[in-house]
């Protein structure tokens, strides 16, 4: 397919990296500074124009002619839109524009039809609502849900007096009596779909599927809590903080949020006005003392560093035992972030990339793809993909063990109206039902793609 | 230093060399010539190159410096190996000899040290065409284009391979672009061929001259070059040594049908401007020499594509013709060829950009405050782009006056030493004097001979590879 991204910045260049490694897209990057076009060309398989986005000699250069899709990721929200209008005036192609000023937030809609676009993202708003999902289960680390919130994938830790450790995969089922599956696991830096006779040990990641209530159920045989918090302190007031605040307070989450500007401060009040917002730099240890970290269930860093956010979290880890998430921009350094004992880390760009790359996938498989949800999980290694079985499919009415599966192909769940199954060789697919594949193995389009 | 890969990658070229001779196998085959010559060359790439690729390194990141280091080692060895044709056949028995022949075959000279052709064997003078049709576009062009090597960091390969100021692809994909560089190059070569089978040219011949023009280089099969065939074959042939010294992005945009935008190349309306005016002032200068105007105008258009092309084919012995036409056609040999082409010398879009910095500075001369931008095509010149011709045009320099000074030791005369170092450096061929079109570069000891096989290699590479490769910076860890 032949994809044209405008803007090269952080999301830009994930985008690019994420559809550059599936290796079958034509891709072309445009932005402003030559620079950055200079870079971002040497470092993937892909074409630079240097200009403006919405130039309409610069999009020729750029082939939107024959552009199937352009993704305008520049830093302005007019510019983007404007990127995106013009882009459909002169090619028939489809336009994926990111808008992420909250202002707009209600008339989304009216982009959308009236400027033709195929998706808008939003990136800090993503963000926010994987935030939430996590306050509202503090105990994993990430939780991505399939088959429209009937199926969940939950990543936690392993603690170290946890009745988990050094227990067989295969005597779990047995020992715990509970239907959920683990489906990928972390130790170190080395990431694996394990087999049943993978021993879990202290301190690995594991994520594991399964319907919401038997996950929960599983969460209590294992000894975790799985309440969900009561307050919040919010270091950082940006759009995610906003964002963040708006669901949380729907849920009758009480939220506090520390803003150094006072300009800042004054709108977040005006917006948000059941919320406490403090005017001070939310990087002193005596402000956070003073607005008790040590008391609060759930902390969240949305400072503008990478940096500072990493050492917030690690502070507020040191003072109080509850939730931690921490907002990481750049994924240049995850491997080193990962081995800091983090609790749950989010990265808005690799949430947008995600986003975007099934979107892609779907229109790359014009036969209706049957990708229905994807998300990637084992630190971005593994992909977890939902599958929805139509007639003929090559899987369907088969049973699991009368399939060959490619290697690192897991068949995680079937979800079936009315019934999760987590699924054992004995158990059959069928039409209508929605399969949830994790594999290492990327660039899966259709259920076929994971026979050998 | 990832030296697996550069390894790796050195292994895969010599294989693609000995896929390479496999032709002038057949051909030797076919005219029931000493097989064994290719046979024991095929052999030894393969000795060479398959041990190295039975491997595939794990860690596959290629950085720019990697990229000079596999071109430079790439052409150096595909030289050597490739001399041992030459060598087995007793036509050059010397190895360094043979080792300049080569290199003027793949560096797209043609420079000779073979004073008599008519003795050698067919096979060997179908490989010493060859190797200017493999060099011209470039090894590692072909071997991007084949290989599943992955990433963007191929551009690095491409980028020390290809001539010119900034290069860019054609397509987003590194293996596409190459692909297509090498589609519009068989495409233009496979004409070439069939017009002169048309010209009643035996396959042979007409498969030779061809590599010979495609990838501007000049070896002939007789020892007379292209002055004993037809007119027609002539004119065929200085049609299509301007074609091929055009930049190849413009034949992709008549392919997409972008006629204006192919015409607007500011560079290619120079070169065919730099080639009428040279023409006409050569046939008024040559005028009295020929019997009719027309055969003016054919030897003169002929020697002035053969020579800014840096092809060096030549219909008659232009070292008869008067002092300035010579010194124009020296002057030519410099300009070179577009960039993005297969030709050589010093590209015309950097000649036109060191023109306009000069304009600039005199500007900023007049008007201290004066804000001036360079621009080609209607587009900015990058400042790096500017910086790196104007260091491209120094070191040229720098190593054209130390080539010069050390061949001269072999006390030849200033116009023989002197177009002798531009006729290599800038991929040429002849030059003038004892190193003119009927004669050959026998006369250098085989000291000068090195020193002069390496001017080819930094000529076509242009310089800053084989620098990277013998400098101790890039080696340290």
């Amino acid at each position: 397919m032949k994809i044209i991204v405008v803007g090269c910045g952080n999301t830009g260049y994930k985008i690019v990296e994420h559809l550059s490694s599936e290796n079958e897209h034509d891709i072309t990057v445009v932005d402003i500074k030559s620079k950055i076009v200079q870079d971002i060309v040497n470092r993937f398989d892909i074409m630079g124009v240097v200009g403006s986005g919405p130039r309409m000699d610069i999009l020729l250069e750029a082939g939107i002619k024959q552009a199937d899709l352009l993704i305008a990721v520049a830093d302005s929200d007019e510019l983007n839109l404007l990127t995106c209008f013009i882009a459909k005036k002169l090619g028939d192609c489809q336009t994926i524009a990111r808008v992420r000023n909250p202002e707009y937030s209600k008339q989304i809609h009216i982009f959308k039809e009236d400027l033709g676009l195929a998706l808008i993202i939003n990136p800090e708003q993503t963000a926010a609502t994987e935030m939430a999902r996590l306050l509202r289960f503090p105990t994993a680390i990430q939780i991505d849900t399939f088959a429209k919130g009937r199926v969940e994938v939950l990543k936690f830790r392993v603690a170290c007096d946890s009745v988990l450790c050094n227990m067989k995969i295969a005597d779990m089922r047995a020992m715990l009596n509970c239907d959920v599956l683990v489906c990928g696991a972390e130790r170190k830096e080395a990431t694996f779909i394990p087999g049943g006779n993978f021993v879990i040990e202290e301190g690995d990641l594991l994520s594991v599927v399964g319907s919401p209530s038997n996950v929960s159920e599983f969460f209590k045989k294992i000894g975790i809590k799985t309440n969900r918090v009561k307050d919040t302190l919010i270091v950082g007031g940006g759009e995610t903080a906003y964002y963040l605040a708006k669901i949380l307070m729907r849920d009758g989450i009480s939220v506090k949020i520390i803003e150094e500007k006072a300009d800042r401060c004054d709108e977040l009040s005006e917006l948000l006005p059941k919320a406490t917002i403090l005017h001070g730099d939310g990087t002193d240890n005596e402000i956070l003392l003073e607005e008790g970290i040590e008391y609060c269930e759930s902390f969240v860093s949305l400072t503008e560093s990478d940096e500072e956010n990493v050492l917030l979290s690690l502070f507020a880890m040191s003072k109080t035992k509850g939730k931690t998430i921490t907002r990481i921009n750049r994924t240049a350094y995850e491997s080193v972030i990962s081995r800091l004992d983090l609790d749950a880390v989010i990265n808005p760009e690799i949430i947008t990339a995600e986003y975007i790359v099934r979107f892609v996938r779907a229109m790359n498989n014009s036969y209706g793809s049957n990708i229905e949800t994807m998300h990637l999980i084992l630190d971005g290694k593994a992909e977890a993909l939902e599958f929805h079985i139509k007639d003929n499919s090559p899987v369907e009415g088969k049973t699991i063990e009368s399939l060959s599966l490619n290697p690192n192909v897991l068949i995680a769940c079937i979800a079936r109206p009315g019934e999760i199954i987590t699924p054992g060789g004995k158990d059959v697919i069928m039409k209508g039902d929605s399969v949830i594949v994790v594999t290492t193995n990327k660039g899966y389009n259709d259920i076929s793609d994971i026979l050998r | 230093m990832n030296y697996k890969i550069i390894f790796n990658t050195l292994g895969w070229v010599m294989n693609i060399e000995a896929l390479c001779m496999v032709l002038p196998l057949i051909c030797a085959i076919v005219y029931k010539e000493d097989v064994t010559v290719f046979l024991i060359s095929i052999i030894l790439c393969i000795l060479f190159g398959v041990p190295l690729t039975l491997k595939t390194p794990k860690n596959k990141t290629m950085y720019a410096k990697e990229g000079f280091i596999i071109v430079a080692l790439s052409w150096i060895a595909i030289s050597i190996f490739g001399s041992v044709p030459f060598m087995i056949s007793g036509i050059i028995p010397d190895f360094f000899g043979a080792f300049f022949e080569t290199v003027s075959g793949f560096t797209t000279t043609g420079a000779s040290v073979i004073s008599d052709l008519s003795v050698v064997p067919k096979s060997v003078l179908f490989w010493r065409s060859f190797t200017h049709w493999i060099g011209g576009m470039g090894v590692l062009v072909f071997l991007v284009a084949l290989l599943p090597l992955s990433g963007g960091n191929n551009m690095y390969l491409l980028k020390a391979e290809s001539p010119g100021p900034s290069v860019s692809k054609l397509v987003p994909k590194v293996k596409s672009s190459a692909k297509l560089l090498y589609v519009i190059y068989i495409g233009l070569t496979l004409t070439q061929v069939i017009l002169l089978l048309f010209g009643g040219m035996s396959v042979f011949e007409a498969l030779t001259l061809t590599f010979g023009t495609a990838g501007t280089g000049g070896f002939g099969i007789v020892n007379s070059s292209i002055a004993d065939y037809s007119s027609y074959v002539q004119i065929v042939c200085t049609v299509f040594m301007i074609l091929f010294g055009i930049d190849f992005s413009v034949y992709y945009l008549i392919l997409l049908r972008k006629f204006k935008d192919a015409i607007r190349s500011s560079e290619v309306r120079t070169y065919l401007a730099i080639i009428t005016v040279s023409v006409i002032l050569i046939t008024s200068n040559c005028l009295s020499l020929y019997s009719t105007v027309g055969e003016a105008i054919k030897h003169s258009a002929f020697q002035v594509s053969s020579i800014i092309t840096t092809t060096g084919f030549s219909s008659v012995d232009f070292n008869l013709w008067p002092e300035f036409s010579k010194t124009i056609l020296v002057i030519l040999m410099f300009i070179g060829a577009c960039a993005g082409s297969t030709g050589g010398g010093m590209k015309v879009s950097r000649i036109i950009i060191l023109v306009k910095s000069i304009v600039k500075e005199v500007k900023i001369a007049v008007h201290p405050r004066a804000t001036h931008k360079i621009t080609m095509n209607g587009r900015l010149v990058a400042h790096e782009t500017i910086r790196a011709t104007n260091v491209f045009m120094v070191s040229y320099f720098v190593i054209f006056f130390i080539s010069l000074l050390i061949i001269s030791i072999d006390n030849l005369s200033f116009t023989t030493n002197f177009t002798a170092v531009a006729a290599t450096i800038n991929n040429v061929g002849p030059g003038l004097d004892m190193v003119g079109p009927t004669a050959n570069f026998s006369v250098y000891s085989s000291f000068s001979k090195v020193v002069l096989s390496l001017n080819m290699l930094l000529g076509r590479l242009e310089i800053f590879p084989l620098l990277t490769l013998f400098s101790p910076i890039s080696w340290k860890k």
